[in-house]
């Protein structure tokens, strides 16, 4: 039998290139958002006016309630190309005030649509404040039983305070596109020097900070394509199979030893291909070739 | 930054409408916000701007779409990061149409 004949012709539509205002769009069920703090009752950081900085009406996070494939949940959405979807204090607030409304609302899921370099330098202290305040809430939402998703993605990635937040949440998802770590590439390379990370080698970027890296260090749950439909059928089953449960203290000592384990066994390597050498890969240069579903099975075997 | 004030004369864009926004506030980019403001029959624009002493580059282009779409009874506010006049007239048209078809 013939294949239908659009298969080949589905349209995508990349999650990466998209403003966050797009993936809200259509990443839920059509017609259910419904947007808390809309632009038109907001008003820009004043932080920002301050400093002589144009702001946006919803300062780069958007906050509110949907369905996903039928399951009602919260979302926040950050816009990477605002201010490198930087968390300032007013942004801060919103983050934080979806996940305190999850504890009333008891949504199926609070969902982040992370892109953020962290802390908006501009506002410093405000700032710091905000992302452990957001920290904070991430913590109490999933021990009110909310899973807590994170899906990464987006020009900025997850870095910084952000990157942070993504690892205490319930699930990650990326895309390869997206990127998780603390540090970014350009915040190393003036520290610590272009001999010691070249934040230009785009590559070597994706390498120690991409979605395959970080699925196959077990710091990412699911990789899935660069396609908003792609993290919408990811997020939904993830909605649906979250069963979340506080994190006991003997979970978190599990954790900690693995992560010294992994620390201790991969010292001294400086390139994700040494990396996923060390992790049983035979064949490291052939991951970037791999799609997203072959990746996954691959850091299934791994396991 | 500066913030510039406008006031069009322009004809009325019939029915009720819910708030559309447009746009990021992005380097050569800026969000258009429309909100229905039946109480003034002008078309009024409310300009933040990163780039200063444009105000007559901004009338031009603002007065340009005043007088081509109807825009009347209509409240705009613009954050804007530097955008063209062209991205401007884009973007103004953007958001006009999501008003228009009621999509937020």
């Amino acid at each position: 039998m013939n294949p239908p004949a659009n298969q080949f012709l589905r349209a995508t539509r990349s999650y990466f290139g998209a403003t966050a205002r797009e993936r809200v769009a259509h990443l839920f069920d059509a017609g259910s958002v419904i947007e808390f703090l809309p632009p038109e009752i907001c008003t820009p950081s004043p932080h920002l006016a301050r400093l002589g900085l144009p702001g946006a009406q919803d300062d780069g996070a958007i906050v509110g309630r949907a369905t996903l494939e039928g399951a009602s949940v919260l979302f926040v959405a950050q816009e990477g190309q605002f201010m490198g979807g930087a968390v300032g204090e007013l942004h801060g607030a919103r983050i934080v005030g979806t996940l305190a409304r999850a504890l009333t609302d008891r949504p199926r899921a609070v969902l982040l649509l992370i892109d953020s370099g962290g802390v908006r330098l501009h506002e410093a202290n405000a700032g710091l404040i905000a992302i452990s305040e957001i920290m904070r809430a991430v913590l109490d939402t999933r021990r009110a039983g909310v899973p807590v998703l994170a899906l990464i993605g987006g020009v900025c990635g997850a870095f910084g305070g952000m990157g942070i937040v993504a690892r205490m949440c319930s699930r990650v998802i990326m895309s390869e596109e997206g990127r998780l770590a603390l540090s970014g590439p350009d915040v190393i390379e003036t520290v610590a020097g272009v001999e010691e990370f070249d934040a230009r080698d785009r590559a070597l970027v994706w390498r120690v900070t991409g979605g395959k890296h970080r699925l196959l260090t077990g710091d990412c749950d699911e990789l899935v394509d660069d396609d908003i439909d792609a993290f919408r059928s990811a997020g939904a089953r993830a909605v649906r199979n979250a069963s979340e449960r506080a994190p006991m203290l003997a979970d978190l000592r599990q954790r900690q030893d693995v992560l010294a384990r992994r620390a201790q066994r991969l010292a001294g390597l400086n390139d994700g291909a040494q990396v996923w050498r060390a992790l049983g890969i035979a064949d490291p240069q052939a991951i970037s070739m791999l799609t997203a579903e072959e990746t996954m099975a691959l850091a299934g075997e791994l396991q | 930054m500066e913030t510039l004030e406008f006031s069009f004369a322009s004809q009325p864009l019939p029915g009720a409408h819910p708030p559309a926004i447009r746009g990021v506030v992005g380097s050569g980019n800026l969000e258009v916000l429309i909100v229905a403001a039946p109480n003034d029959a002008a078309c009024h624009v409310t300009v933040n701007t990163s780039a200063r002493g444009f105000r007559d580059i901004w009338h031009a282009v603002l007065e340009a779409f005043a007088t081509r779409h109807p825009a009347g009874q209509l409240d705009v506010t613009i954050n804007d990061m530097g955008a063209t006049p062209a991205v401007v007239t884009l973007r103004l048209e953007q958001a006009l149409a999501a008003f228009a078809e009621g999509s937020p």
